[in-house]
């Protein structure tokens, strides 16, 4: 993946920009006060107004509100004071009333950023035009009968914000990076659970390829995809497919496309002639929006350290490397996580242990941090542990382990299994004694110059002491004994 | 004493109140009324024995000491609201069989205030008319005939069937809503009294929508005495309507003071329409008269854009019928016609289930939001609307109410303007500016056409000054004290 695709007739450079739908964390739906749990049974989460019976009327769920103006002031966006909800009109079973509410011309957020991280340690800011409150669509479902659908309202009138970023992103990894921060930051806040397989994120694409340096081509966008790494590949494939009309002598046409994931290809959605003219207008039945600055600064105050800010600090007291600081706080839990660890400890052997042993072992168990069966309290006592020396690095690796698996602390482990590190003297020097013993060749070589060989002699002796001897102390009688 | 449905809601208050009668009396008086009147096709739904069973307990109420502002007195109900349990059709057939889970907030009112309903009353389909002939239940008569002439006359729209209703005494006092004049229109045509609040006064909510800007309920009864006393009852903030506004309701009755010396009455020039009747204009002077004679100071006064409102209002109304009519889609609830697919589903419900005139407004609703004319059609229209809403403050800022007639014309026959849209739309030119400025306006009966029938005079005030509105209105109709009762020939 790169944002250069190279075609026969040279180089082409990917623009992306980025609509990402995030379902608002409140209790009841945005005009309604419908409940709005996750996996409830159908139509059983639907108010007279979600389902549009005659005479029915909207009214404005504060909270959703409350969680919108959080969420701009996160994306250190313009906050509008006023703001208008409008009807988006179209018919589809889904959609009850035959209309969306949605904010067309003024929205509740205006123009803010986002700091995307790269791998190669270094940031890049990203625009956000806007971010405005709608309601969600209800399901259909096309598979429960043989020639009726089926439609489920319990999505219907819940509170989406749309977060639209400018056309900023220049490749897959810069869309996956910058989803992962937005995503990240709305975790944060506690506005939307970013929950792509539940589909509480979901993201439209905007893609176009441009020569470097010209002005941006016609763009297609890539409607409903609803995970990072498919986003990442429907930009892979249809940049290519861009890139690939044009240089056969077509026009890319601006157009609404499908990612599919099976096939690895996007396909048009609707043709032309189907395209909705959504003839949006205010909302007669609600007013404008407008609330104080007073609430605004009010909510500012209850903000949460939010990522950037996070790594920001974990980089200066931590004197961690800005990626692995950036990797750190992508959650907040592991952040929290690695704090306690870090806290009166060697802070970069914290944070390797974190993004190594611990992310490994969650990651092959297939579970995150909020799960592990390692405590932060547990792993920062294993830390403990090895400043004291009462275990050795090599041995940490193994009663890691048998936490990961047991859930105990490491002391009980290490007393357990009788892992305390050899530090008497005389023990260690019978096992080198042995050691020089059994390899009266390697000796020989040794003392003729092979310097190199130390290493087995160290390794032989760490053997025989089934790990457990001090290496510091081990080094130290071995280039004694071996001196002759 | 008048048979029990001839009283007003006032009379029937107060006799209810000496015990007199009792309710269960008085509703079956309304209900034998309605039952000898059917040609007059007012009602839709008949509710007897709901009616009867509220009445019962209202009594029960009574002698139990607990009552509310309208006690024990029957209310007809437009078919616009919704009532629970009770067919709600808006007299559309799209809405066949609908019956709501729930109450609007302005009946529910009504009935926490001791109200008995005695039924649904016809209406033009989905408030889109001024004749009422636009029903798929069938055209509502007036109770009112030219002198010699047998041939129907339309009651105005698109509350008809309440304004009949209560012409013909069926009932003491029915609730209508306002759109673009469709409470004080059919009020003029049937010589009672009809007000339209200010927006946001009353509740929009259970209300079927028509346009959700524009519309208002409000009481239709046949004395500005009754209708004081029905809006009292109606009105009120609710939170269930984003639009509705949290002002005191005062006690409207007590409004009524019969004093109008000190207030300043405006005429507006803008008002004397081209081709307005001679007595049209005579009615109009007589009410000035009336009312500089009562002590008030009337002064000429100018609303420059009035005469945009009209063609600014089929703009806005339409487009927001347009969105609002769209989730009559045959998925949900009422007519469903089936079709080869979903597409085809609301193409054959929507062509079957609305009539002429309600699909006419969905497509120009639907034109003039469309892309490329937004600009030159809805935005313009709002743009009008609030240069008419600025007219009226200036106007309020010098005078206390507005003075003018309610209709260009008296009451017309069935069939005479049907096939003519513009001629029909005329009838509201006097009486949607109020809506476009969300003023309110009363329509009272001062007089009679030289043809013997009804005509109204209109009282527009400042927001939420419905009580000069009302007071301006009874010292009129108390001048006018015209014998506006129609002959009761439609009695089988």
């Amino acid at each position: 993946m790169s944002g250069i695709v190279h075609g026969v007739t040279g180089d082409w450079e990917i623009v992306i920009g980025l609509e990402v739908h995030a379902q608002v964390i409140a209790s009841a739906k945005l005009f309604s006060g419908a409940a709005t749990a996750f996996g409830a049974a159908p139509n059983s989460q639907v108010s007279l107004v979600d389902a549009a019976l005659p005479g029915m009327l909207p009214v404005i769920n504060r909270r959703c509100v409350e969680q919108a103006i959080r969420t701009g002031l996160g994306l250190k966006a313009q906050i509008n004071r006023h703001s208008v909800f409008d009807r988006k009109n179209y018919f589809y079973a889904d959609s009850p009333a035959g209309y969306q509410i949605s904010q067309y011309k003024q929205p509740i957020v205006g123009r803010g950023t986002i700091q995307i991280d790269l791998p190669d340690g270094s940031v890049r800011e990203v625009g956000i035009t806007r971010l405005h409150l709608e309601q969600d669509a209800g399901k259909s479902l096309h598979d429960q009968h043989p020639d009726s659908s089926y439609v489920d309202l319990n999505r219907a009138g819940i509170a989406l914000m749309e977060i639209v970023s400018e056309p900023d992103l220049r490749s897959p990894e810069e869309a996956g990076a910058y989803l992962r921060k937005l995503r990240a930051i709305l975790r944060y806040l506690g506005t939307c659970d970013g929950d792509m397989e539940k589909g509480s994120m979901r993201a439209d694409v905007n893609v176009s390829v441009r020569r470097p340096g010209d002005p941006y081509g016609t763009r297609c966008e890539i409607k409903n995809v609803n995970s990072i790494r498919f986003v990442q590949q429907a930009i892979e494939v249809e940049a290519a497919r861009q890139v690939a009309v044009i240089e056969d002598g077509g026009k890319v046409e601006q157009e609404t496309r499908l990612f599919d994931a099976r096939k690895g290809e996007t396909r048009p959605m609707r043709n032309k002639e189907e395209a909705h003219d959504y003839r949006y207008f205010p909302d007669p039945d609600l007013l404008p929006l407008t609330f104080s600055q007073e609430w605004v600064e009010e909510i500012k105050r209850s903000l949460p350290e939010l990522p950037d800010e996070k790594k920001a600090r974990f980089a200066r007291d931590y004197g961690l490397a800005p990626y692995d600081a950036g990797v750190l706080v992508d959650e907040r839990a592991t952040a929290d996580f690695f704090e306690a660890v870090a806290e009166g400890r060697d802070a970069k052997q914290a944070a390797n242990w974190v993004m190594g042993d611990l992310f490994g072992a969650l990651n092959k168990a297939g579970t995150d941090i909020g799960h592990s069966p390692v405590s932060a309290e547990h792993l920062g006592q294993l830390l403990d542990l090895m400043a004291d020396g009462t275990i050795s690095g090599r041995i940490a690796k193994d009663v890691f382990v048998a936490m990961f698996e047991t859930g105990k602390a490491p002391a009980a482990i290490v007393e357990e299994k009788g892992l305390r590190q050899v530090t008497d003297s005389g023990a260690i020097a019978a096992v080198v004694d042995q050691v020089i013993a059994q390899n009266p060749d390697k000796v020989a070589e040794y003392r003729s110059g092979k310097d190199k060989l130390f290493g087995f002699f160290v390794g032989q002796a760490m053997k025989a002491s089934g790990g457990k001897a001090n290496p510091q102390a081990v080094n130290q009688l071995l280039r004694e004994k071996l001196k002759g | 004493m008048a048979a029990l449905n001839e009283l007003t809601l006032a009379e029937a208050r107060d006799g209810l109140r000496r015990g007199d009668f009792t309710s269960v009396e008085l509703t079956q008086a309304c209900l034998a009324a309605v039952e000898a009147a059917r040609g007059l096709n007012a009602f839709t739904t008949v509710t007897s024995g709901r009616a009867l069973t509220m009445a019962r307990e209202s009594d029960a109420r009574r002698r139990a000491g607990t009552i509310g502002k309208i006690e024990g007195l029957p209310i007809a109900v437009k078919d616009l609201f919704a009532v629970q349990g009770v067919p709600t059709t808006a007299c559309s057939h799209i809405l066949d069989g609908f019956k709501p889970t729930y109450e609007s907030t302005v009946t529910a009112n009504l009935w926490r205030e001791g109200g008995v309903m005695i039924g649904k009353t016809n209406m033009d389909e989905f408030a889109m008319g001024s004749s009422n002939e636009t029903s798929h239940y069938g055209p509502v008569v007036n109770p009112w005939r030219r002198p010699g002439d047998n041939r129907p006359l339309v009651p105005g729209g698109s509350s008809g069937g309440s304004a009949s209703a209560v012409a013909a005494r069926l009932v003491p006092g029915a609730t209508g809503t306002d759109t673009g004049g469709s409470i004080r229109q059919p009020a003029a045509f049937t010589g009672i009294v009809g007000l339209k609040p200010t927006y946001g006064r009353c509740s929009r909510w259970g209300i079927v929508a028509f346009a959700s800007s524009l519309d208002q309920a409000g009481p239709m009864a046949r004395t500005v005495r009754d209708a004081a006393i029905l809006l009292g009852a109606m009105a009120g903030f609710d939170g269930k309507d984003s639009t509705s506004v949290e002002a005191p309701v005062p006690d409207y009755e007590q409004a009524l003071t019969g004093d109008v010396r000190g207030l300043t009455i405006g005429i507006p020039a803008e008002y004397r329409v081209e081709g307005m009747p001679a007595e049209i204009a005579a009615l109009w002077e007589q009410g000035i008269a009336w009312l500089e004679q009562h002590g008030a100071q009337v002064t000429e006064i100018r609303l420059p854009h009035t005469k945009y409102a009209l063609p600014a209002y089929y703009i806005v109304a339409p487009a927001e019928a347009s969105s609002n009519l769209a989730r009559y889609d045959g998925v949900r609830f009422g007519l469903r016609v089936a079709g080869e697919n979903l597409d085809q589903l609301y193409e054959n419900t929507r062509a079957q289930g609305f009539g002429r005139e309600v699909r006419r407004r969905i497509l120009i609703g639907t034109y003039v939001l469309s892309a490329g004319y937004y600009d030159a059609y809805y935005l313009k229209a709002q743009q009008v609307r609030t240069l008419i809403a600025e007219d009226f403050r200036k106007a309020f800022a010098t005078v206390d109410a507005i003075l003018t007639p309610t209709t260009p014309t008296a009451a017309f026959a069935q069939q005479e303007r049907l096939s003519d849209p513009i001629a029909m739309y005329l009838n509201d030119v006097l009486t949607v500016p109020a809506n476009m400025a969300g003023i309110p306006g009363l329509s009272v009966p001062a007089g009679v056409s030289k043809e013997g029938l009804p005509l109204g005079l209109q009282v527009l005030g400042k927001p939420f000054d419905e009580a000069t509105v009302l007071r301006v209105g009874h010292t009129i109709e108390q001048a006018a004290r015209a014998s506006l009762a129609p002959t009761p020939w439609w009695r089988s």
